[in-house]
């Protein structure tokens, strides 16, 4: 892990970066956020972590806890939402079996996650399944997907 | 064989996702296949180009033969193999894949100026900017115009920023250019936050290097020499194609050191945001750029005074910068004979929701919101009636039938009570329940608030747990007095555009929609069955087949049934997800 943080540390000195895009490097290499990365930094850049945490919970790109392995992305944009997004994405913890109050699945295969609008509303509803983007969604194609990565997993 | 032929795919984020990527790859390995290569390699090519507009009739496919146009619409990887023996080996169209009068009458009533390039030309190609007269705007800007003569030009245009406030771009450049330092910003705002809203996207990715060279020449106006560009990090293909974009200037020495030879320099870099709302607004937008949470801060100064890192700082949007090259190309009289008297030129709108043809629009400022609806848009889809149009997003308003008459410009609509916004257009008809609509968006500014000041932090909250008592059946008589004291309040005290704008979608939908809240408060029911807690789903016995479709899929086991005999809905168990609605082809089951 060191060595991975070093190398982070490298390109924001080259890059005259900031903390967010600090933990931009971090979220894209691990998933999340891990803690200790977030205390590295902070002895190393003398910034109290506080203020690595008060960024990194003010944008919801980043997270603090894993996630699961597959990433179910429903768009709830307003296009999206007049056309059933909702629908699709009540369906979707029930099929999974998430609480509504949380986003990955106990056994980490699956996390659930809301996006505000990715501005494909032409296409709605849209969904993004581990990073493809999925337009004209409906239920049945939904949990005809699921069950394909379901059957993979 | 003498044929010049050219064949355009759409590969905007709308084109990709119905598979324009695949289409494209089949067309190229047609071309280069045995046989077909050695006649037509030369003068045959397939490119990607960005994004139609018309993304409901995606992959929309061009196919040029010396200089002769046909459109295909829907186009799949299967459909290439017959379009090219067809057509381009032996010059028959294959009729029944060709657009329909939708197509026409889409494009009918637009006037393209900034997406002009936008579905033209290969957004990944700097020469293909080139060929359309790209970088000759910034060039003449940089060898033979003064700054003053800049800001002269813009200001005589009448363009106003189009992510939404509408302030008078050449005004914010001249203040710009007034204040004296030795470090200033130009920053494009790129963080289209607007559900509903994909303009800015499709032009960073459609035609990226026009926003590029827009900033150039309101560089040279401000006498700015460092720029940023703030993205979305929703919107990976547009960061892609900037930064290619951003590659090649600095390759082709229109960034940099000594532009064109012109003594000046101007360095641009793109900032990715990290996904909050709140960051489209100026102030946020430039501490986010400088790594903090993104809150606004009060405007004591102006950002041409004191912004970025406290420098000068001139921000505008996407459009607004696109729009540029052309209004120095063509004079800023051309420009501003386009628009209205109080404002020039053309502005973009993004068109969704329950309309028939959804996609990327352009018209001159003016035209009334009927005929985008009806005419450009097609009209509302599956038969249904029209019930409100949304603009503006979260911060915009519904604006019902009897004033789609209202032209559009920044003043008429806010005085229909609602704003022109970044630019999203979302139908809603008979199907959409407006007190549910009012929900959604305070749902999301609630969230999206960051917190800060008192009014919007705990005003919305407040809003949003009436509305939810609304549409669960617990409303009571006063609520709506409450919503429109809160409304106000909130309206008038908060620090920034997000909170001052929020309760816009609540208000506007009171103000003509009012009979539907009262009957969720009075007859605890949805007219539009829409609100869940309000709705029950049941089968009608007559018609029911026992077919079993609806037992099969639901995911709650609620349906009871034997095979051929009426099937029954136990609504204890129901979740009212509507599965069994949507499964059910004989209509047999209701929804009240």
């Amino acid at each position: 892990m060191e060595e991975i943080l070093q190398k982070i540390l490298g390109e924001y000195r080259k890059n005259e970066g900031n903390i967010i895009s600090i933990l931009q490097d971090i979220e894209k290499t691990f998933g999340f956020i891990p803690e200790e990365s977030v205390t590295w930094f902070s002895k190393k850049l003398d910034i109290p972590a506080s203020r690595f945490f008060g960024t990194a919970t003010f944008y919801s790109q980043f997270h603090l806890k894993p996630r699961g392995k597959n990433i179910i992305t429903v768009c709830r944009g307003t296009a999206c939402h007049v056309k059933g997004s909702e629908k699709l994405l009540n369906r979707l913890f029930l099929e999974l079996d998430i609480p509504l109050d949380e986003e990955t699945s106990t056994d980490s295969k699956f996390t659930i996650e809301k996006v505000n609008c990715i501005g494909a509303c032409g296409i709605a509803p849209v969904t993004i399944l581990n990073k493809e983007v999925l337009g004209k969604m409906t239920l049945d194609k939904l949990m005809k997907e699921v069950k394909k990565i379901k059957a993979r997993e | 064989m003498d044929k010049d032929i050219l064949i355009k795919v759409c590969t905007g984020t709308g084109g990709v996702a119905s598979g324009s990527k695949e289409v494209l790859k089949t067309f190229k390995e047609t071309i280069s296949s045995a046989g077909i290569a050695a006649s037509f390699s030369e003068k045959c090519s397939a490119q990607r180009v960005g994004c139609r507009g018309f993304c409901a009739q995606d992959v929309l496919v061009d196919v040029i033969i010396n200089g002769d146009k046909t459109t295909y619409k829907h186009v799949k990887p299967d459909m290439v193999a017959k379009i090219f023996t067809e057509h381009i080996l032996n010059g028959i169209p294959v009729a029944e894949w060709i657009v329909d009068k939708d197509y026409h009458t889409f494009h009918q009533k637009q006037t393209k100026v900034v997406l002009s390039h936008c579905g033209e030309i290969d957004p990944e190609d700097i020469h293909a900017y080139q060929a359309v007269d790209g970088y000759k705007a910034a060039k003449m800007a940089l060898t033979s115009m003064g700054s003053q003569e800049i800001v002269d030009i813009v200001k005589n245009s009448n363009l106003r920023g189009r992510g939404g406030a509408g302030f008078p771009t050449g005004l914010k450049w001249e203040l710009g250019l007034r204040i004296a330092s030795d470090i200033k910003y130009v920053i494009c705002n790129g963080d289209e936050g607007d559900p509903g809203a994909f303009m800015d996207r499709s032009v960073m990715e459609g035609d990226p290097h026009a926003v590029i060279e827009g900033m150039i020449i309101c560089a040279k106006a401000t006498e700015s020499h460092h720029g940023y560009i703030y993205v979305r990090a929703e919107y990976p293909l547009a960061v892609k194609r900037l930064q290619m974009a951003i590659e090649q200037c600095y390759e082709a020495g229109f960034l940099g050191k000594n532009i064109f030879g012109s003594n000046f320099d101007f360095a641009l870099k793109i900032f990715q945001g990290a996904g909050a709302f709140v960051c489209g607004e100026a102030t946020a937008l430039m501490r986010s750029i400088e790594g903090k949470r993104g809150m606004p801060t009060p405007k004591l100064w102006r950002s041409a005074e004191k912004g970025l890192w406290d420098r000068p700082t001139v921000l505008n949007n996407v459009e607004t910068f696109a729009n540029i090259p052309m209004i120095i190309l063509h004079g800023a009289a051309w420009y501003s004979r386009l628009g209205t008297e109080r404002s020039g030129g053309t502005k973009v709108f993004s068109l969704s929701g329950k309309v028939k043809n959804t996609g990327l629009i352009e018209v001159p400022l003016g035209v009334t919101l009927r005929e985008i609806v009806y005419e450009i848009g097609g009209g509302i889809e599956g038969g249904k009636s029209f019930k409100a149009l949304q603009t503006g997003g979260p911060s915009g308003g519904c604006i019902p039938e009897e004033l789609l008459d209202t032209e559009v410009d920044y003043e008429s609509l806010a005085q229909a009570g609602s704003i022109m916004g970044s630019g999203g257009m979302v139908v809603l008809d008979e199907t959409s329940c407006m007190v549910n609509t009012a929900k959604f968006f305070l749902e999301f500014t609630q969230s999206e608030s960051c917190g800060k000041c008192t009014p919007c932090r705990i005003g919305t909250k407040r809003m949003l747990e009436i509305l939810e008592r609304i549409t669960t059946g617990k409303g009571k008589e006063g609520d709506l007095e409450l919503l429109e004291e809160l409304g106000h309040y909130i309206r008038a005290t908060s620090l920034c555009g997000l909170g001052m704008t929020a309760p816009n979608p609540v208000l506007s939908t009171l103000r003509y929609f009012r009979a539907e809240y009262e009957q969720h408060i009075r007859n605890k029911k949805c007219p539009a069955a829409v609100c869940r807690d309000l709705i029950t789903y049941s089968i009608l016995e007559a018609v029911c087949t026992g077919c079993g479709a609806c037992k099969r899929i639901c995911p709650a086991d609620a349906i009871r049934g034997v095979r051929k005999k009426p099937h029954r809905i136990n609504t204890e168990l129901c979740v009212k997800c509507g599965t069994c609605f949507d499964a059910c082809k004989f209509k047999a089951i209701t929804k009240s």
